[in-house]
């Protein structure tokens, strides 16, 4: 009888082969996971970005409105002109005030969530944060028109419990106020906040979560009442989920272009500029230079997170 | 003089489940005392107890003297070293340890000048300006034991404070935390799960089983005369001898204990009671044999360099009188 061993081994196949070699060279089937992503992030997404910024050093003929392709910084200096600088000044006013009204409004909320909320109702309240992100975005600001115009339900419930007045006196704040909410720069502010809320609690929810339990009573057995363990011990643990969230609304409110356009005065936001320039105005690089003031922006904005050590923690 | 701490009668009660049910305890001020028991016995509970993150359902707990009922964790004068450390990670260390000066409003430089103080004392001199991450499991153990220490409380409770070190760390430890205890002078309550850590550090132990205590005493009455079976068989693995078996081994009909240590092996047709060998487990500085005895399974333990029978071989036990400790209860 034969040895079993001197028997031929059968061929191996394809799948063993590739197998073995990614075995042998772990590299290439790493390259392999990585190209498409790598692929569609270096060339449609940084590719598409640097192709922007490039248009922003063109400039356009003022009389024949052709786009001159000679490099040129006179498209940033137009940013600087009066009506472009408060274009500017304006949205970056509004988007930090969401952020500032968003983190406001999402901590107790998301403080509740990562704390207090068991089982059923944590359901619930992911279900309730969740569920607006759910339904169109068109539907929802359209609805936010019909709710904050002059007939609509809020001013409707203000004079039925008599504080039309109230909502009167708020209207006739110089700038901010307006004819109806749903034509003023409080209305804008009032749906921006809705629609990014989201945004907000569930990043500020997850690093609440991670704040061990032990560390909050650390600081109750040394002394510290509720504020003072709020302060010192759960903020900072919770930066980094802040950060994150007022990223999104921030970001979001700087780009956004259709709320302003339908519930506010009409003044035009960063992106209602970017979209009238490319669109009928046909002066791509006016709104090249436009769309990268919001780039900047988050650029400055998470360098000053950085310094501040929101991201030591993650 | 009061004592440091007084139990009377507290339950504590979650639901169906009574994790702490009517313990009385007294612990007098500047022991060292040790809460021993298995997982879910409820000593845990019991150090919540006294630093008021848990309330008691029934019974009242007296901090010298003073109902403690309505006083919450941030008023009491009783500090916590906690499981997990529970160091501030985004604080360095100095901050850590002067947490409890600057809640009180301590100044910058008075605070800064007592947290090094403290660490010299865990001999963490030079570490203030580190962050918590940057240390060793022990280290941070130091940290959190002279953060506790800031506020000078006159009670500090340990909550399985050397779990998580490696043994040869964790023996230092517990040297060091003896001598801290001595040189301060205050109230050390110590959770462990350890017989071992509780024998050799507290001037006296309570033993929990189920919520209750099953034994209060120093460590050598608690380690030689149990009170119970679960006191028997929680320290030091002891054999327990069910009346019948007492009798045969030449007690009256009691329940009562044996040591593993305290049994001697003899070759041959001598001894007592005659067993045979069903295993060895090899322990380094002893090893253990089970034996059966006539049906009974009984552990003794021979130290290094005695000869060891081999399994299934037969033996002749042998015991002094004074070790078949008689118990009052089951």
């Amino acid at each position: 009888m034969m040895p079993a061993a001197s028997q031929p081994a059968p061929a191996p196949g394809i799948a063993e082969r590739l197998t073995a070699l990614f075995w042998r060279r772990p590299g290439l089937l790493l390259a392999l996971l990585l190209a498409p992503p790598l692929l569609w992030l270096g060339i449609v997404y940084v590719g598409s970005l640097i192709a922007l910024l490039w248009q922003s050093f063109y400039s356009i003929d003022p009389f024949s409105g052709v786009v001159v392709r000679e490099f040129t910084l006179k498209t940033y200096g137009e940013l600087l002109l009066p009506q472009n600088y408060d274009i500017i000044l304006r949205t970056v006013t509004m988007a930090a005030a969401v952020t500032l009204a968003s983190a406001v409004l999402a901590f107790p909320i998301a403080f509740y969530a990562a704390r207090f909320a068991k089982g059923r109702w944590k359901a619930v309240f992911y279900l309730g944060v969740m569920l607006p992100l759910w339904s169109s975005y068109l539907v929802k600001v359209y609805a936010w028109k019909l709710i904050l115009a002059k007939e609509g339900i809020v001013t409707w419930a203000a004079n039925g419990i008599g504080a039309g007045s109230v909502l009167d006196a708020i209207l006739s704040i110089p700038v901010i106020g307006g004819n109806s909410l749903s034509t003023s720069f409080i209305g804008t502010f009032i749906v921006f906040v809705y629609v990014w809320l989201p945004y907000m609690i569930l990043p500020m929810q997850a690093s609440l979560e991670r704040v061990p339990k032990s560390m909050l009573e650390a600081s109750a057995d040394l002394g510290a009442g509720g504020l003072r363990t709020l302060w010192s011990v759960t903020l900072p643990l919770a930066l980094p989920g802040i950060i994150a969230g007022s990223i999104f609304t921030f970001s979001l409110t700087l780009g956004d272009y259709i709320i302003p356009q339908i519930i506010g005065n009409s003044a035009n936001f960063i992106g209602m500029a970017v979209y009238s320039l490319q669109g009928t105005a046909g002066n791509i690089p006016l709104a090249a230079a436009f769309a990268v003031i919001p780039i900047l922006i988050m650029l400055v904005y998470l360098a000053i997170a950085r310094r501040l050590g929101a991201f030591d923690a993650l | 003089m009061p004592a440091a701490v007084e139990f009377r009668s507290v339950s504590r009660h979650f639901g169906a489940v009574k994790a702490v049910d009517s313990v009385d305890l007294t612990i007098a001020e500047g022991s060292f005392f040790a809460m021993l028991g298995p997982s879910g016995s409820g000593k845990t509970t019991c150090l919540r107890l006294i630093s008021g993150f848990e309330s008691p359902t029934a019974g009242e707990i007296r901090i010298f003297g003073e109902d403690s009922g309505a006083v919450p964790p941030n008023r009491r004068n009783v500090n916590t070293v906690f499981q997990d450390y529970a160091l501030f990670p985004h604080m360095n260390v100095r901050d850590n340890v002067a947490y409890g000066l600057m809640v009180k409003g301590v100044g910058r430089a008075a605070r800064h000048a007592k947290a090094e103080e403290l660490l010299a004392l865990v001999h963490l001199d030079g570490f203030g300006d580190r962050k918590p991450a940057q240390l060793s499991g022990g280290q941070r153990q130091r940290v959190a034991l002279a953060r506790a220490l800031v506020n000078e409380p006159k009670v500090l409770l340990l909550d399985e404070p050397l779990g998580a070190l490696d043994l040869k760390l964790r023996e230092a430890m517990q040297d060091e935390l003896k001598s801290l205890q001595q040189r301060l002078g205050i109230t050390f309550v110590f959770v462990t799960h350890d017989q071992g850590e509780a024998l050799s550090m507290a001037d006296r132990v309570a033993v929990f089983a189920e919520g209750r205590v099953a034994q209060v005493g120093t460590p050598g009455e608690i380690y030689e005369q149990p009170a119970n079976r679960f006191v028997a068989d929680f320290v030091g693995s002891s054999n327990v001898l069910p009346p019948e078996q007492t009798q045969r081994f030449g007690g009256p009909a009691r329940w009562a204990s044996l040591r593993p240590e305290a049994i001697r092996l003899e070759r041959g047709q001598g001894g007592t009671v005659r067993g045979r060998v069903t295993g060895l487990r090899y322990l380094g500085a002893a090893t253990r044999v089970t034996l059966d005895c006539g049906g009974h399974e009984l552990a003794a333990q021979i130290p290094a360099g005695i000869a060891v029978p081999a399994v299934g071989e037969e033996v002749g036990l042998g015991w002094q009188v004074q070790s078949l400790h008689l118990m009052e209860k089951a």
